[in-house]
């Protein structure tokens, strides 16, 4: 038997040689596309398998999206768009391996990276080549901590801030109980801020309970004790996929608070077969609205409709958006696809915090050297399926 | 009052696990290996059902049938492709490194085909909720048919592997495969049937699982899947009863860990119990101990 | 005779570090030279992180005849522990002290979580021993998600709730917060320290492998009642097997904690999914065959890597191949049609002969 394996370690080691063999290739490749293209190339990084590929998608297509359009319309300063996304599976490890992938292939901008864990990460790479970054969604605080950095999404302590003084301000409830992922750095950091600004606002946690990547199948504790602690509004910094679970298991139990949630909650309404009656009356904070009567938001809900059969959720509004803040800022700064990278990341650093943006996730946004987007978060409710504003 | 209800919600979850760990345990028993690709069964069966009862709009009965007959095909053709071949392979670990690529193969099969995006499942189950308590405890329906159903299989297949021939067969071929085969069973066929059953109550799993707690991505069956292999490990991996005592007592030490300890620490405190009870009774609640002869 | 086995032994043992020499002298050149990807080079401390754990998990499951399911569990009490300690520390000290010290406390403390965890191991067997360094694994996981640390004047303060609890000055830090783990590690390991890494590993586990205590260690894995009964002191040989295989572990942990800027416990990378990724490694390369982990570590590793250019299909090529590989290399179908292609085409090479001599005598 273990003879063998003289043999097939002759194969391994071969196939190996070959693999690094083409490794070579490419940096030969990557090398010459890197200086003096006509095109721009503009990468992206997002888990498109595993637990949370669905965020990754939506960023991906609408991305793609944005791009095809743009390029449509004669590019960014005359010059077409070539947009490349790559696979991260929510891994730190895997999101570097990515955007070295993308660097090989010639990336002069990177619109990413979707998860906040894999855009730290990232961050450290990009600065180091001094890459221009703009992250659609990466939410934590240090995803922008360097200057070539920026965000489309807002961050999470801002959330968790905003969302305590909306309730707060309103009077939406005095007793709120809080459901949030505890393995989750979004919804871990939300949930921080919000638990301490509760303490400057007119209401009290009365239940802080957690779940873990783990085990967030079964919400009847988290539900059974907010209920005891006869809290009347849910705080849930959560995405929808897991608020869809909570919210269809609290009816089961009889149990019907307000739900409030952040923009991780938007895409709820667009879960296959998801019966719209549960999240009937359910709050969030939202930069984006997929139902919103606007020209631009109707256009993309359609276009993307029709190309990918799925409503948008938030993730995309963020990609779309990221895009073109890259292409107004790209023409401010009057961009060649000639200048190398660091050259790029200068000039757009300097332009990007001049421009206005009227994008799906904000009107008039704007952008802070510090890498945060300035625009005003959106509070609606769903009522009979649909968002209304409040 | 809380604690009743907390105790209904974690016979729910573990019935759930104990319906799942029922298949894991059947293929353990007979075929000595772990199935780590029973979740992602779970799951192509819970599709099956939403394609042809939401998407398609057919009848739930014909939606279940449609499923188990699905999964089965899919059992038998999995047993035959990646584990028939390392049967006889020199280490036991080799069939559970394939189960772990069909696993996986499966997760990105069903990405492609049905796409990353959540799907909400309706529950296939018509039962109204018991009340209780006026109002105060609230048993789903899903609960109660999920808990019937796990009784009715894990009866059946008790009577099945102790009065049948086939069930004999079963027996002897995990017993000894060899001797099996001199007496004249047919070994391979048990062992596809074996897999054909298992892969079917992965179909009852999956729809149960989906009904109880109605979201479906491409890896819904991962987590249950594991969660139903420590079931079943704790009930004593190969005994029928055992997986369904296991997976019940690990749903209930899971909601009462969770509403009574920590809800952080949820997953640690199922381990921690799980941790104990095998240092206390090394081959699970009710395993054989088989003594070692020298 | 007896010299010439031990040359063979050691002929075997030259060839590893030989493959592993002359692979990282190809890497390193190409790499100093400018001549590799960015993606090759980005891979290349990932490697030897691999590398280190297929290796360290085969003298568990491999050498001791343990089929351990928690592995990436001791790389995250390693990993997290290097980390802190380099993160309180950064500046403090000078660099490579720093690391140096990172890296031995790395070892330390997931070397004691293996003697811990080596504890139910002695009473536990097969599939149930699986299980619960399946649990432990997550266990770690999971406390680490809900472990916070902060430091200010007064000290360490510790909290299992939230940031908030640890009630820190305002001008203190929080070190380990909780789901977002540990952030801004410096950036120490290199393709160098990983490969003297995986060398030093090399060398304690071959030298383990052939002194008396390896062939205890193996003896209880051949026949646990026959080694006991010849005076062979079991607790003593799993647990030693335990510990360093943790320990090893604890350093790759280091390794891969001070590679990226932030050190997080998620399931991918600390979960049973790592665990299961490092046993396929070892079963795949061969059980107890320290080159064959080596080699099917860069292998798996690369490969996913290698495939991006399938886009949407790669996780799933990576599968079909996966299977394919396994199948191939254990299904005595294959082993056997293997067998006579090699009679057929390679019987004249005269080092077979002598390949077939030495494994004889290994037997």
């Amino acid at each position: 038997m273990k003879k063998y394996k003289k043999l097939i370690s002759f194969a391994l080691a071969s196939s190996l040689a070959v693999s690094l063999l083409a490794g070579c290739g490419k940096a030969a490749d990557g090398g010459s596309t890197s200086s003096g293209g006509d095109v721009f190339k503009i990468g992206g990084i997002g888990p498109i398998t595993g637990d949370n590929a669905e965020y990754g998608m939506a960023v991906q297509n609408a991305a793609q999206l944005a791009v095809d359009e743009i390029n449509a319309q004669g590019g960014i300063n005359g010059y077409q768009i070539e947009f490349k996304f790559e696979d991260d599976e929510t891994d730190a490890e895997k999101a570097v391996n990515a955007y070295n992938t993308l660097k090989d292939w010639g990336m002069q901008m990177l619109a990413g990276t979707v998860t906040s864990g894999c855009c730290v990460a990232v961050a450290e790479k990009t600065v180091a080549d001094n890459m221009f970054q703009i992250t659609p969604s990466g939410s934590s605080v240090d995803c922008v901590k360097h200057d070539n950095a920026f965000r489309v999404c807002f961050s999470d302590p801002n959330q968790g801030m905003a969302s305590a003084q909306y309730i707060g301000e309103n009077g939406l409830a005095s007793k709120v109980a809080v459901i949030y992922n505890s393995s989750d750095i979004y919804s871990s950091g939300i949930y921080e801020t919000f638990a301490a600004e509760a303490n400057n606002q007119p209401f009290t946690i009365v239940s802080a309970e957690a779940f873990t990547a783990d085990s967030k199948t079964d919400f009847s504790v988290q539900l059974q004790k907010a209920k005891d602690a006869g809290a009347e509004l849910i705080f849930l910094p959560i995405y929808y996929s897991e608020a869809a679970l909570i919210l269809s298991q609290s009816a089961t139990l009889n149990y019907a608070p307000s739900f409030f949630g952040c923009d991780g909650l938007d895409g709820l309404l667009g879960v296959e077969n998801f019966d719209t009656s549960l999240a009937e009356g359910v709050m969030l904070l939202t930069p984006f609205a997929a139902d919103a009567q606007d020209e631009l938001t109707q256009n993309f809900v359609k276009a993307y409709k029709e190309k990918f059969g799925n409503t948008p959720n938030q993730f995309a509004a963020d990609a779309y958006d990221a895009i073109y803040a890259i292409k107004m800022a790209a023409e401010d700064a009057k961009l060649t696809p000639d200048m190398d990278v660091s050259q790029m990341c200068e000039a757009m650093k300097a332009s990007i915090v001049k421009i206005t943006l009227n994008g799906l996730t904000g009107t008039g946004m704007t952008w802070e050297p510090s890498g945060e987007p300035n625009k005003e978060p959106k509070a609606v409710k769903i009522v009979s399926g649909a968002y209304t504003s409040m | 009052m809380s604690f009743i209800s907390y105790l209904i919600n974690g016979i729910s979850l573990g019935s759930i696990y104990a319906i799942i760990a029922l298949g894991y345990t059947m293929v353990y028993g007979i075929a000595k290996m772990l199935n780590f690709a029973h979740g992602d069964v779970i799951m192509v069966g819970a599709y099956v059902v939403f394609t042809t009862v939401s998407t398609l709009g057919l009848p739930p009965a014909l939606g279940i049938v449609l499923a188990t007959v699905a999964c089965t095909l899919l059992g038998i053709t999995i047993e035959r492709v990646a584990y028939k071949p390392l049967r006889n392979a020199v280490s036991p670990l080799a069939v559970l490194i394939t189960a772990i690529g069909v696993s996986y193969f499966l997760q990105n099969v069903a990405l492609l085909v049905f796409g990353a995006g959540t799907k909400s499942f309706t529950s296939v189950v018509p039962l109204e909720a018991l009340e209780l308590a006026g109002g105060e405890l609230v048993i789903s329906g899903v609960t109660i048919v999920t808990i019937i159903t796990g009784i009715i299989i894990m009866v059946c297949l008790t009577l099945f592997v102790n009065k049948s021939k086939a069930g004999q067969a079963m027996l002897a071929v995990s017993e000894d495969k060899g001797a099996a085969q001199l007496m004249g069973i047919n070994v391979n066929g048990t062992i596809a049937l074996t897999f054909a059953i298992g892969s079917a109550l992965a179909a009852v799993a999956g729809l149960l699982l989906c009904s109880a707690y109605p979201s479906l991505t491409p890896y819904t069956g991962a987590m249950p899947g594991i969660k139903a292999f420590v079931a079943a490990v704790f009930g004593g991996i190969g005994s029928i009863p055992g997986a369904m005592i296991g997976g019940i007592l690990l749903g209930i030490i899971e909601i009462l860990g969770k509403a009574y300890i920590s809800s952080q620490m949820a997953d640690a405190i199922v381990f921690a119990v799980l941790i104990v009870v095998l240092l206390v009774k090394p081959t699970g609640i009710l395993g054989k101990n088989i003594q070692e002869k020298v | 005779m007896k010299n010439l086995k031990l040359n063979k032994i050691r002929n075997h043992d030259f060839i590893t570090y030989l493959m592993v020499l002359i692979a990282f002298l190809i890497a390193g050149i190409l790499s100093v030279t400018g001549q590799m990807s960015s993606l090759m080079e980005g891979l290349l401390v990932p490697l030897c992180i691999y590398v280190m754990l297929a290796i360290s998990l085969n003298l568990t499951v491999g050498i001791l005849g343990e089929l351990s399911l928690g592995h990436a569990g001791f790389m995250c009490v390693g990993a997290f522990s290097g980390a802190f300690f380099s993160k309180c520390l950064d500046g403090a000290i000078p660099d490579g002290l720093r690391f140096f010290i990172a890296l031995l406390i790395g070892a330390a403390v997931a070397g004691m979580f293996g003697i811990l965890i080596g504890i139910p191991v002695l009473r536990l067997k097969g599939d149930y021993l699986a299980i619960v360094t399946l649990a432990f694994g997550e266990i770690i996981k999971n406390l680490v998600n809900v472990l916070y640390i902060g430091r200010d004047e007064d000290g360490f303060h510790f909290s299992m709730k939230d940031s908030i609890s640890l009630n820190l000055k305002p001008e203190g830090e929080v070190i380990i917060n909780g789901a977002q783990g540990i952030t801004g590690t410096p950036n120490d390991s290199s393709f160098l320290i990983g490969a003297i890494l995986i060398f030093i590993s090399l060398i304690i586990i071959l030298n383990l492998i052939h002194s008396r205590d390896g062939r205890a260690i193996m003896s209880i894995r051949d026949n646990r009642i026959a080694a006991e009964s010849v005076g062979i002191n079991i607790t003593k040989y799993k647990l030693m097997a335990f510990s360093i295989s943790a320990a090893i572990a604890g350093v790759a942990g280091v390794l891969y904690a001070h590679n990226l800027s932030t050190l997080t416990a998620s399931p991918k990378n600390f979960g049973y999914n790592m665990s299961i990724m490092i046993l396929v490694f070892v079963v795949l390369g061969g059980i107890g065959n320290i080159r064959g982990s080596i080699i099917a570590a860069v292998i798996l590793t690369l490969l996913p890597e290698l495939l991006r250019g399938l886009s949407d299909y790669r996780m799933l090529i990576y599968a079909v191949v996966l299977i394919a590989m396994m199948l191939f290399n254990w299904s005595p179908g294959a082993i056997e049609w293997k067998e006579r292609m090699k009679e057929q085409y390679f019987s004249k090479f005269p080092f077979r002969k002598d390949d077939k001599n030495m494994k004889k005598e290994v037997k």
